[in-house]
């Protein structure tokens, strides 16, 4: 399978990213702001301060008079340590402080007008107020400014995006851990799914009828489409055999017909023996065909195995009454031990494999003998054994017996495909039993076991 | 980059070498290598020597140029970028605003950091002690005299004693002395008694002095019943010289200033190294628990959290107000009118 990276974790990812990206912005905003607040706070203090200092301005005999109070600076310096500057002028002539301040942007009068500059190498932040005195007869407009660096701001600022930053990762952190979370809590529902279907015996093909969430539906219909379709095509298959089986045997049957007739009517001994032949070979093909399609039936059907409740020893009545009939017509009699031993499986199958070996038995026991099916169990088997009083199963190894279309040495004119082990073995094999091929030997005769886990 | 130029009064000297300034005392240092360590510096040498060999004793490859001078000379000889790298003054009105308008150069160093923060500004000033104003007098001219312990039982027992104290009390001149500016204005700051005080002591015909040194001679040979504003730490070292006990030094309890002596290395300075080793040798000792034998006090434990008018002046911008043209203009006016009355 082509595996590509899990949905969780992509689900994780993504989410991951935007928690990241989130992270980012609340950071970049809580920087933004307190910068704006730290800054804000230095105008109001520098408004305070200009104002202060703006108050004390007076005229005394025409001249424009004021005097710094102490707390105009006091309250710059409580705030931070950044470098003070200021200036007040009356019109345009210099009253005290540095000449050199850069000059406040035009403003309101009686309104405080707040610039940035340069000065002395820093950046700094000025607070302007303005206020008519009247010097003299004349109404002059004094100017006061007050200026601060603005380093106070850039630590507050700092050290506010520091802790930002700090809880920013925190935060990223939980969101990480959430997603995770919520990627395994949303992707529950097709795990549940996957277990279900993989939970289900392989002949199981039942449609699955669960709740799901919306977005599943589609895929759980297109499963339960698939499975519709895939029974459909194994009754197919089953259909077909039966009807392939009888297709091939009826003219084979027709044809056997006419050879036996024939037969019949011929005088010539050559043409008679001619005749056999293609009756022996029409046997042949028929017996072929017919396993051939029971073998296929049987590979087909253990792929996936009906597992119903049996008893071994009905099986063993049944088969033996079904076989009955083929025993009596050489005089052999059947004889049934039988313990009840109860056992899982598919009845169709078990019956096949019983039915070739008890089939062998027949076929290759002398007329007149007799015939032994005996039921059993051990502490975990149950089994059937098969003896009968015929020639046994030869010299060579037993085992190689249930290969394909293998036949014995013994087996003479006896027609047989070699393929009546095989399936008995496969259908064991798919039972997780086996097969035991035995020559009996005080005896003669053959001992075939078919073992089975007992239930 | 615009050099701020403080606007009024403050007018550039034309400084050449530093010999042009008006310089009360030198002394070479030499050392083993070619550095100098050039330090300008309101502290007498008698006061800072033991600090000058503490330091050769740790870096012997520096000589040191030390150069006494008074407050207000060495503000306009780094206003004016004499070259000399580190300045220590007991003006901290006029250390900050050099400080303050870009005359100093940051340091910092462990030494430096475990300064409390008040004893620190910018990483561009330092200070390493504090230093009380007290009153110093002559025991025998208050004989029978019960001894003041605040402002107004002193301005009681002068008004109360004009034969006894005319022509005997003495304080700052102002106007000349940085230090009694800052003490002054300070005062002003703190405590209406100040101006009483002073009225009391303008009737008394009140000596004006440069210094403290000159003061608590002047005690100490009666002279002077009484010196203003003395600064303790000098008068407790001339004290302990004196041991005939003539010499007391009062400290008021309603109000006391307490000055901090800091240092600076200045923008223009080269041997920024020596300087800071310096500092940190200053901030060190400012910090120990033992008085030892220093002639400076240390940091006082209390720091800037004690009651207004007890822990030290308060190292900050609020200082540059009374050095505002203006501001001084309308105080020394109104300290004349008080102090000279005849
Ligand atoms: N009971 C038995 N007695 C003697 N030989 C046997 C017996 N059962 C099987 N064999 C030998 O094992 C061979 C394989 O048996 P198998 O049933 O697979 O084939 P088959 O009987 O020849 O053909 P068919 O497919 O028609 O059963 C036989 O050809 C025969 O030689
Ligand atoms: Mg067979």
């Amino acid at each position: 399978m082509n595996e590509t990276t899990s949905i969780g974790q992509r689900l994780t990812l993504l989410l991951a990213v935007m928690a990241a990206l989130l992270s980012v912005l609340s950071w970049g905003m809580v920087t933004g702001l307190a910068r704006q607040a730290a800054e804000r706070t230095q105008d109001n203090v520098l408004a305070a301060s200009a104002t202060t200092i703006a108050e004390t301005l007076r005229s005394e005999q025409g001249e424009v008079r004021l005097e710094l109070p102490y707390a105009a600076f006091a309250m710059l310096g409580a705030i931070s340590e950044d470098r003070v500057f200021y200036r007040v002028t009356a019109a345009d002539r210099m009253l005290t402080g540095y000449h050199d301040l850069p000059p406040p942007g035009g403003g309101t009068q009686g309104q405080v007008v707040f610039d940035t500059g340069v000065y002395s190498g820093a950046t700094i932040r000025m607070a302007s107020v303005t206020r008519l005195v009247l010097a003299g007869a004349e109404p002059v407009p004094v100017t006061v400014t007050v200026a601060q660096t603005r380093d106070g701001v850039g630590a507050i600022a700092s050290d506010l995006s520091r802790l930002a930053a700090i809880l920013s990762v925190a935060f990223f952190f939980v969101a990480v851990a959430l997603s995770a979370f919520v990627a395994r809590t949303s992707l529950r529902p097709l795990h549940n799914i996957a277990d279900a279907v993989s939970r289900r015996g392989p002949s199981d093909l039942r449609p699955l009828l669960r709740a799901a969430p919306a977005d599943l539906a589609p895929l759980l219909s297109a499963l339960n489409r698939l499975m519709d379709r895939l029974g459909q095509s194994i009754r197919r298959s089953e259909d077909f055999i039966a009807e392939a089986a009888h297709r091939i045997r009826t003219p084979l049957a027709t044809v056997r017909a006419q050879a036996e007739i024939a037969l019949r009517s011929v005088e010539d001994e050559a043409e008679k023996q001619r005749l056999r032949r293609i009756i022996r070979a029409v046997d042949e093909s028929s017996r072929s065909a017919g396993q051939l399609l029971d073998h296929a039936t049987v590979a087909y059907r253990a792929e996936d195995l009906t597992r119903d409740p049996l008893d071994l020893a009905d099986l063993a009545i049944q088969t033996a009454a079904a076989m009955e009939p083929t025993a009596a017509m050489r005089d052999i009699r059947l004889r049934l031990e039988t313990v009840p031993a109860r056992v899982t499986g598919d009845a169709v199958l078990l019956d096949n494999a019983l039915r070739n070996v008890l089939d062998n038995a027949i076929k290759y026991s002398p007329e007149d003998t007799t015939i032994t099916l005996r039921v059993a169990r051990t502490g975990t088997e149950a089994y059937i054994t098969v003896t009968d009083e015929g020639p046994g199963l030869g010299d060579g190894p037993v085992e190689s017996l249930t290969e394909r279309f293998r036949r014995g040495s013994n087996t003479g004119s006896i027609v047989g495909s070699g393929l009546g082990l095989t399936i008995a073995a496969d259908v064991l094999r798919a039972h997780g039993g086996r097969l035991e091929l035995k020559s009996t030997e005080h005896r003669r005769g053959a001992c075939v076991s078919l073992f089975l886990p007992l239930a | 980059m615009r050099i701020p130029v403080f606007a009024l009064g403050l007018i550039l000297w034309a400084l050449g070498p530093a010999t042009a300034l008006e310089i009360e005392d030198h002394r070479l240092y030499p050392g083993t290598g070619d550095r100098i360590l050039r330090i300008v510096s309101t502290t007498d040498l008698a006061v800072f020597e033991p600090y000058i060999q503490a330091f050769r004793r740790a870096q012997p490859g520096v000589s040191i140029d030390y150069s006494v001078v008074s407050s207000s000379v060495l503000h306009r000889a780094i206003l004016g970028g004499a070259q000399f790298d580190l300045a220590v003054s007991s003006a901290m009105d006029l250390q900050f605003q050099l400080a303050n308008d870009g005359f100093a150069q940051r340091y910092n160093s462990s030494a430096t950091e475990a300064l409390p923060d008040w004893a620190r500004w910018r990483d561009l000033i330092f200070a390493f002690t504090t230093e009380p104003a007290v009153v110093v007098i002559n025991s025998a001219r208050f004989a029978g005299l019960s001894l003041p312990t605040t402002r107004q039982e002193l301005i009681a027992i002068l008004r109360d004693n004009p034969d006894r104290f005319s022509g005997a009390v003495g304080t700052y001149d102002v106007r000349d002395s940085g230090l009694g500016y800052l003490f002054a204005t300070q005062e002003d700051r703190s405590t209406d008694a100040y101006w009483r005080l002073n009225e009391v002591m303008g009737r008394l015909g009140p000596r004006l002095y440069c210094c403290s040194a000159q003061m608590i001679d002047d005690v100490a040979e009666g002279r002077l019943a009484l010196a203003y504003n003395v600064l303790g730490s000098y008068a407790a070292e001339r004290l302990a010289r004196d041991s005939g006990g003539r010499v007391q030094i009062l400290k008021m309890q309603d109000f006391s200033n307490a000055m901090l002596r800091t240092a600076f290395v200045p923008a223009s300075a080269q041997e920024t190294e020596a300087a800071g080793a310096l500092i940190d040798m200053l901030a060190t000792l400012a910090l120990r628990e033992a008085p030892g034998d220093w002639p400076l006090p240390p940091l006082s434990q209390a720091g800037a959290g004690q009651a207004i008018g007890f822990g030290p002046i308060r190292l900050g911008p609020a200082l540059m107000v009374y050095l505002d043209p203006l501001n001084r203009r309308a105080f020394l006016t109104e300290w004349e009118n008080a102090m000279e009355q005849r």
